[in-house]
């Protein structure tokens, strides 16, 4: 057997393993996901949404649930986004090289790996205790920003990064100052790629419960928040307290709200693809 | 090594006091340092207005950063140092003082790729006006066609003015990049390779592009094709390891040289 077959027989076998394994991922979702639907279907319906929560697992809903995750999530975007975009730039464009700036962004690149539990206790110690915010949803949402805050400043600064430095230039020598040149040029170029980090990181952000369990969110909260400081529930919580009943009713009431939450964050993720897609066409 | 170059300058006696005001370059003992390397050596040049001036010399003789110390475009590369004196129009440019924006404005500058941004054609050629703060419609619309016809441009793409530049051809993105140059009106435009990424019958649409645009404009080219650098200039400066090694009318230069290394690189015998 000469080398060129030998080469074409480790070509195709690496091709079938990776479909293999490709397979492998998505079949395992697809079961995931047809045993969720299969026992969850039945309970999807308009009172289930727009429910209380209850003893009765037949009465159970998840209105306060879903509000609370929609508040959680749109005061995060709040706090996260600006400030993660604002650092991603600051540290491409602005930071000169020292070991300071080295020294933070190991530190940051770091911060993404932390468990999301110790977070929780650092909000806990923060944002509860020390700032008083007490087991709010403002103090859910800061330790949730704290939390996908690394994720967007990596992907910020990545998409950045790709901008081409001859555009940067180009813009330089027509006499633009720094900020007109980000704010021209390398934001519009950028955008999609940051896009998609925040859009990832909240996702992300929408599944976590250990740090919110821990700076107070409940699982019975029978209204929802009208303020920053009320408590708060969110759908994973309540998912969660539900598997640890052992009525049957409460089993399915929590696949069908896993069914809503997996709709919530499908819709995020599609709407971030429509978004990136529609900006590139209108670039190129 | 300075004052051999310095008593080898055809233009020496331009240092002259009463013709002052026929300078639009001036360097005076201008040393480059990225980090510990030195890339320039010490180079003393004058320029007079509405020439065209090349330089040539092989890859890594620190023409195109010597170039870039006119619109101090090397003040974003990391360990950049320099000394010397730059004065453009009687004003020293690396003075704390100077706002390298207002610079920049009068020294246009095109660079060896097309690098139009992912915008309209009309928002490309009114980039410039709009980061100046300029607001009136009327006086953009007339820039930006008075841009384009000058860069021989206008009627490639009157009807399209909405169209994306990225689907020019390269020859006409170049020609574009010119055409956003001019709009900011400058006096002197610095092309870093303008033609080496173009074939040639756009070279050649862009070389005389570049001889008609002398009447208005100092131009000072970086340029690895020596034809092209005796057909459009009138000066020519060849440079060899971060020295001026010969700077003289490009007649002479290429038919008189008076420095050895001069004729062994514009013969083709090295570089």
């Amino acid at each position: 057997m000469n080398n060129l077959q030998k080469n074409r027989i480790i070509d195709t076998s690496f091709k079938t393993v990776g479909l293999l394994f490709t397979l492998l991922g998505i079949l395992i979702l697809v079961i995931l996901l047809y045993n969720i639907i299969r026992v969850g279907y039945t309970r999807i319906n308009w009172d289930f949404l727009t429910s209380l929560p209850s003893r009765k697992p037949e009465r159970a809903g998840i209105f306060t649930a879903i509000i609370g995750t929609l508040d959680l999530m749109l005061l995060t975007i709040v706090f996260a986004i600006p400030v993660g975009i604002g650092a991603g730039l600051y540290l491409e464009e602005y930071a000169k090289k020292s070991r300071w700036s080295t020294l933070l962004e190991i530190n940051i690149a770091n911060l993404a790996g932390v468990p999301s539990i110790i977070y929780g206790l650092l909000g806990l110690g923060i944002f509860v205790r020390f700032f008083g915010f007490g087991g709010s949803i403002l103090s859910g949402a800061l330790t949730l920003s704290l939390l996908i805050l690394p994720i967007i400043i990596v992907a910020t600064r990545e998409a950045i990064k790709a901008v081409p430095p001859s555009l940067k230039e180009a813009s330089f020598a027509l006499g633009a100052s720094k900020w007109q040149t980000l704010q021209k040029v390398v934001l519009p170029s950028s955008f999609g790629g940051i896009l998609t980090g925040v859009i990832l990181s909240l996702s992300r952000a929408i599944g976590e419960t250990a740090p919110l369990i821990v700076v107070g969110a409940m699982a019975y909260v029978p209204f929802i928040p009208h303020s920053l400081f009320d408590t708060f529930s969110i759908l994973p919580m309540q998912i969660f307290t539900w598997t640890t009943r052992p009525q049957e009713g409460f089993a399915i009431a929590a696949a069908a709200a896993i069914i809503i939450l997996l709709v919530i964050t499908f819709v995020m993720n599609g709407i971030a693809v429509y978004l990136r897609n529609k900006w590139q066409n209108k670039l190129s | 090594m300075e004052t051999t170059i310095e008593q080898t300058l055809p233009m020496d006696n331009i240092v002259d006091k009463s013709l002052k005001k026929t300078h639009t370059i001036e360097v005076n003992d201008a040393k480059v340092w990225y980090d510990d390397f030195m890339a320039i050596k010490g180079i003393d040049m004058v320029i007079k207005p509405n020439t065209i001036t090349s330089f040539i010399g092989p890859s890594g003789c620190g023409k195109s950063t010597f170039l870039r110390l006119f619109n101090r475009m090397n003040d974003y590369v990391d360990g950049f140092k320099m000394e010397g004196k730059i004065k453009v129009n009687g004003r020293n440019i690396y003075k704390d003082k100077v706002h390298v924006e207002e610079l920049r404005k009068e020294i246009g500058m095109v660079f060896q790729k097309p690098n139009p941004f992912p915008k309209s054609i009309y928002e490309n050629v009114a980039y410039g006006l709009k980061i100046q703060g300029i607001k009136d419609k009327n006086l953009i619309n007339d820039r930006v066609e008075k841009a384009l016809k000058q860069a021989d441009l206008w009627e490639d793409v009157k009807d399209n003015l909405k169209k994306s530049a990225l689907t020019l051809s390269g020859g006409q993105q170049q020609r574009l990049c010119i055409a956003r140059t001019l709009a900011v009106e400058p006096s002197i435009i610095l092309m870093d390779e303008p033609t080496s990424a173009l074939d040639p019958i756009s070279t050649s649409k862009i070389e005389d592009l570049i001889f008609e645009l002398k009447e208005k404009y100092t131009i000072i080219i970086v340029t690895h094709n020596m034809q092209q650098a005796s057909r459009i200039s009138d000066y020519t400066a060849f440079f060899y390891l971060g020295n001026l090694i010969e700077f003289d009318k490009t007649k002479n230069i290429f038919t008189n040289p008076q420095k050895k290394q001069t004729e062994n690189y514009i013969t083709g015998r090295f570089g």
